[in-house]
C-alpha cells in the first residue's frame, strides 16, 4: 500500500461519523483524529473504537497535535456559524480544509461538475455546498451543458431521522447556499432551493427533484442523454443515486425526479443525504490527496494565504 | 369552558390559502377589493402571501401573478383597522423574507412547519419576536401527530418566542373529536397567556363544526376565508362561521351581512371553478393529504391519464407532507408506467 494523507474530522455528528467510515476505506486518505464537543457523543465513541485519536475539546483540542501527527487535510462537519473560525485556524497552519457546512467561505465543489477545475486553483478551503446541492447540481449542469437555463430550482426531501440538529438550525443557510451554487456551479442564471423534512415511518429514502426553465424550447433528446450520462457519473461514487422519473418536458420546463439511497455506513440506507455529502467530500479529498502525493499541490506552502 | 362568553379573533385566509384555489394568480385589484371589504366588515386580521408563504414563488408551487412585496404593498396602506399577516414556511422562505414583510408593515408573522418538525422554526420565530411582531407558530398536518406529540411541538414553538400556536388541519381530515383532543392537549401544555388557534379545511364538510369544537376547548383564533376561498374544498367559510358564532353568542366583532357581501359579490365571481367537495377534494380529507395538492393532481390526471383521486390516494400511502408538490407528478408518472400508459 502506498502513502496515505493523514486527515482530521471536525464534528462528530451524523455527517462526520459517516465520513469517517468512508475514509477508512480510502486508499489515499487515513482518518487520524475525530474532534467533538460532547464526550458522550456516539460519533466520538465510535471513533475511539475504530482507533482514531479523539478530543471533546473542539478544535482547540486538535491544534496542538497537527504537526506531530502530520495532518494535511481537515474536514469540517460542524456548523456554518463556527466554520469560519475553524477554517482560519486550520488554513493558517497549512491544512487543506474541506467544508461540509453551508458556510461557503471557499469555492463550491460538486465533484462531477467542477472538481478538476478546483485542483489547479491552489485553494486552501473548498465547500461541499449541501446534500441537496450535491444531489441536484450535477443534473442542472447537465441540462445547462445542452442549452441555456434561465432558472434552476431544486426540492430536496429528507427523512426526519436523518436531519440532525445542525441541519435544522441551519435551514435558511441550506436554501441560501444551495441557491447560490445552483447559479455558480449548475449554470442556471437564477437558482432556488427548497428543503422538506418528512417524518414518515419507516423513513423515506432521500428524494430530489430538479426543475429547470430553459431559454428556448428544450432539446428533449440531447437533455435526456446528458442527464442519463451525468446520473451514471454520480453513481460512480454514490451507487444508490437513481433517476426515478424524467426528464419530463412541459413547454420550457424540464423536470427530473431523483432518489438517493445511502450505503448505510452510519445511519441506515434511507439517509442518502448523508452519503452524497460524505461521498462527495471523500472523493474531493482523494483527488487533492493524489495531487499532494504526486507533488503537484502543497497546502503547507500556501499557509496563511486567504482561501 | 363557557362558549357563550367567548371572544374569537377570526383571521381571513382568502388572500393566502385562497391563492392555491386561484393558482396564485389573484390580481392586485381583486386583493384590494377583498381586503377593503373585509376591513370594513370588521375582520381584524387578514393574511396576504403566496399560498405557500413568503418566497413560495416557484415552479414547484406556482409562480404568482405578483410578488409578495407587490401584494403586501397594495393592501397594507388601505387598511383602516385590519392588520395584515404573512405566512412563512422554513425550507421555502427565509428570515430575509420575514424582514422584508416586517419592513412593509406586516404585524403578524406565522411560521409554519410540519407538525413534528417545529425545531426548524427557531430562527424565524425568534426573529419575529425580536422584531416585536405578533408571532405565531403553525403546526401543519396536525392529524399526523398524536395530541401529546403536538403539545410537545407547540411547547417548542412557545419556547422560541411564539405568542400563539395553531393546530392546523391542512388535509381537512380531522373529526371534531380529533380537534378537541389536540386543542385540549396544546392548551394544557402552553402558558395561559399563549393563544391557541385552529385552521380548518372543508374537505369533509367539517370545517365549521371543527372550528367551534376548537373554540370550546380553548382556541381563540380561528382561520376562515371569505366564501371559503382556499386549497382543497376550501377553508372554513368565514361568513358561515360568523353566523354560527352569532347564534352561539361567541363574539367575533364581524358584521355578518357585510362579510356575506364580500363573499358573494367579490370572491365567488372571481373563482376559477366552483369551490365544492368534489370527489378529489373529498379524497384529500378522506386520505389525509395536503389540501393544496388538489389542482396539481387534477393537472397530472390531464397529462398522464391517471385519475386525480388515485394519485391523491397514492400520495396518502406515501405519507407525503406539505410542500412535496413535486411528488404529485412523480407519483402520476410511476402509476402511468405501471398501467402501461407510458413507456417505462
Amino acid at each position: 500500500m502506498g502513502r496515505k494523507i493523514r486527515c482530521a474530522l471536525i464534528g462528530s455528528g451524523n455527517i462526520g461519523t459517516d465520513l469517517m467510515m468512508k475514509l477508512r476505506r480510502s486508499t489515499v486518505l487515513e482518518p487520524v483524529w475525530m474532534v467533538g464537543v460532547d464526550p458522550l457523543s456516539d460519533g466520538l465513541q465510535r471513533a475511539r473504537e475504530m482507533g482514531l485519536k479523539t478530543t471533546d475539546q473542539g478544535i482547540a483540542g486538535l491544534l496542538p497535535h497537527l504537526r506531530d501527527d502530520d495532518i494535511q487535510i481537515a474536514f469540517d462537519a460542524t456548523s456554518a456559524y463556527v466554520h469560519r473560525e475553524n477554517s482560519d485556524a486550520l488554513t493558517a497552519r497549512g491544512l487543506l480544509v474541506i467544508d461540509l457546512t453551508p458556510a461557503a467561505i471557499g469555492p463550491f465543489c460538486v465533484p462531477p461538475v467542477n472538481l478538476r477545475a478546483q485542483l489547479g486553483r491552489q485553494v486552501m478551503n473548498v465547500n461541499m455546498v449541501t446534500c441537496g446541492g450535491q444531489a441536484t447540481i450535477p443534473v442542472i449542469a447537465a441540462i445547462a451543458s445542452v442549452q441555456p437555463v434561465a432558472y434552476g430550482e431544486i426540492v430536496a426531501t429528507i427523512s426526519s431521522k436523518s436531519a440532525g440538529p445542525g441541519t435544522r438550525k441551519n435551514i435558511d443557510e441550506f436554501t441560501r447556499t444551495t441557491s447560490a451554487a445552483i447559479e455558480q456551479i449548475g449554470g442556471a442564471r437564477k437558482g432556488k432551493a427548497i428543503i422538506i423534512i418528512n417524518p414518515a415511518e419507516p423513513p423515506l429514502i432521500m428524494r430530489d427533484t430538479v426543475h429547470c426553465l430553459t431559454d428556448s424550447a428544450p432539446d428533449a433528446a440531447a437533455i435526456t442523454a446528458a442527464v442519463q450520462a451525468m446520473v451514471s457519473e454520480v453513481r460512480q461514487y454514490v451507487p444508490g443515486y437513481k433517476l426515478v422519473n424524467g426528464p419530463v418536458f412541459d413547454d420550457r420546463r424540464v423536470s427530473v425526479f431523483l432518489e438517493v439511497e445511502g450505503l448505510g455506513d452510519y445511519l441506515p440506507r434511507y439517509s442518502g443525504n448523508l452519503d452524497i455529502m460524505t461521498a462527495a467530500a471523500a472523493r474531493t479529498a482523494e483527488m487533492f490527496a493524489e495531487e499532494i502525493i504526486a507533488g503537484r499541490f502543497d497546502p503547507r506552502s500556501l499557509q496563511g494565504v486567504a482561501p | 369552558m363557557n362558549a357563550t362568553t367567548r371572544k374569537v379573533t377570526v383571521h381571513d385566509m382568502s388572500l393566502r390559502d385562497g391563492m392555491h384555489a386561484k393558482r396564485h394568480r389573484i390580481t392586485l385589484d381583486e386583493m384590494r377589493a377583498i381586503a377593503c371589504g373585509l376591513d370594513v366588515a370588521g375582520v381584524r386580521l387578514i393574511e396576504v402571501t403566496h399560498g405557500d408563504g413568503l418566497g413560495g414563488a416557484s415552479v414547484n408551487y406556482g409562480f404568482p401573478a405578483f410578488s409578495d412585496e407587490e401584494y403586501l404593498s397594495a393592501v397594507i396602506p388601505l387598511m383602516r383597522q385590519a392588520k395584515v399577516s404573512a405566512l412563512l414556511i422554513p425550507g421555502i422562505g427565509t428570515v430575509d423574507h420575514l424582514r422584508m414583510a416586517h419592513g412593509l408593515g406586516v404585524g403578524t408573522i406565522r411560521v409554519a412547519t410540519h407538525c413534528t418538525e417545529a425545531d426548524v422554526s427557531e430562527q424565524h420565530i425568534g426573529l419575529g419576536r425580536r422584531l416585536g411582531m405578533d408571532t405565531v407558530g403553525f403546526l401543519m398536518m396536525a392529524h399526523m401527530a398524536s395530541p401529546e406529540q403536538l403539545a410537545e411541538q407547540a411547547r417548542l414553538m412557545e419556547s422560541y418566542g411564539a405568542n400563539c400556536v395553531y393546530v392546523t388541519d391542512s388535509a381537512g381530515f380531522m373529526l371534531p373529536e380529533d380537534v378537541r383532543a389536540r386543542i385540549t392537549a396544546v392548551r394544557e401544555a402552553l402558558r395561559c397567556d399563549t393563544e391557541i388557534g385552529f385552521h380548518g379545511h372543508h374537505n369533509l364538510s367539517l370545517s365549521v363544526i371543527n372550528s367551534i369544537a376548537a373554540v370550546e376547548c380553548g382556541a381563540n383564533r380561528i382561520d376562515a376565508a371569505a366564501a371559503g376561498l382556499g386549497a382543497g374544498a376550501g377553508n372554513t367559510p368565514l361568513e358561515v362561521f360568523v353566523a354560527v358564532c352569532n347564534r352561539m353568542g361567541i363574539e367575533t366583532g364581524i358584521d355578518l351581512f357585510k362579510a356575506q357581501d364580500v363573499a358573494e359579490d367579490i370572491v365567488v365571481p372571481m373563482m376559477d371553478r366552483p369551490l365544492r367537495v368534489d370527489r378529489d377534494a373529498l379524497t384529500l380529507g378522506y386520505a389525509g393529504v395536503y389540501s393544496s395538492f388538489l389542482l396539481f393532481a387534477k393537472r397530472a390526471e390531464q397529462k398522464y391519464g391517471v385519475p386525480a383521486r388515485e394519485i391523491v390516494m397514492e400520495l396518502g400511502r406515501r405519507r407525503m407532507v406539505g410542500g412535496q408538490e413535486d411528488m404529485i407528478e412523480d407519483a402520476a408518472i410511476t402509476l402511468a408506467k405501471a398501467r402501461g400508459l407510458m413507456p417505462v
